[in-house]
């Protein structure tokens, strides 16, 4: 790894987070990519190495919006741990049906999501959520 | 808390099945769902989402290390970083209208959705 190559492996770090801090997610859509075009990592590789990195910025973003007053500690550990039982009917669905099939499905459900958000997003809201002061 | 559990458990289900075929993507599933179904504010549904994402990704990175996966000297070099940046994110957060995460969050789903789909 060249100083060029470390400097960008830090940007993507920093941006990852950034964008898992604003939206919640754990940036293993930037990490991933990242180790694979820096590191020339694969894939496998690059999904099991980021989960490291996921898991520092889940920690910081749960402590940070925990002292904003943004965590419901119950609900988020119920999802937490009850997640296995879904990596194992993935497992499961991942034997029976392809992986195109896998993934167009992922990506109409994120679509639907996408719709429903922006929906949102457009509309105002009819009464002030207590957050709209600083808006 | 009796209607809620279903809820809960099937969030928990998608999450994590997503998160296990595509190594990404327990948020993505996680958020829109707290919103859209549980009615939760973004600002507490980015949190408790990421609450839930470090469950989920340590049990998979311990499981990942178990197979010999994981450069954990790579995970920290570029997960330190990226705990500046979550402080950033989350300050960043607090500061902008909280429908605008909604419509960030939608910008995000379509690039992944678009990922997938090429």
């Amino acid at each position: 790894m060249d100083a060029l190559d470390l400097t960008a492996l830090l940007a993507v770090g920093f941006c990852a987070g950034m964008l898992g801090g604003l939206v919640g997610v754990g940036g293993g859509v930037l990490f991933v990519p990242g180790m694979v075009i820096f590191l020339h990592y694969s894939q496998l590789d690059a999904q099991s190495t980021s989960l490291v990195a996921i898991v520092l910025v889940g920690l910081v973003g749960a402590w940070r919006q925990g002292r904003y007053g943004n965590l419901r500690v119950r609900d988020g550990l119920i999802v937490g741990a009850l997640s296995p039982l879904g990596v194992l009917v993935g497992a499961v669905v991942a034997n029976a049906v392809s992986e195109r099939a896998l993934e167009l499905s992922f990506a109409t459900v994120q679509l639907f999501f996408a719709w429903r958000l922006a929906r949102r997003a457009l509309r105002s809201p009819r009464t002030a959520p207590s957050g709209a002061a600083n808006g | 808390m009796a209607s809620r559990l279903p809820k809960l458990v099937a969030i928990a289900t998608l999450g994590g099945a997503f998160s296990g075929l595509f190594g990404v993507g327990g948020g993505t599933i996680i958020v829109p769902l707290l919103i859209l179904w549980f009615g939760y504010g973004e600002r507490e549904a980015t949190g408790t989402s990421l609450l839930a994402i470090i469950v989920i990704a340590a049990l998979a990175a311990a499981t990942q290390g178990a197979f010999g996966n994981v450069h954990l000297g790579t995970g920290l070099l570029i997960g330190i970083p990226a705990m500046a940046g979550v402080v950033a994110g989350t300050a960043l957060q607090q500061r902008i209208p909280e429908r605008a995460v909604s419509g960030i969050f939608a910008v995000l789903l379509v690039a992944s959705a678009a990922v997938l789909i090429l």
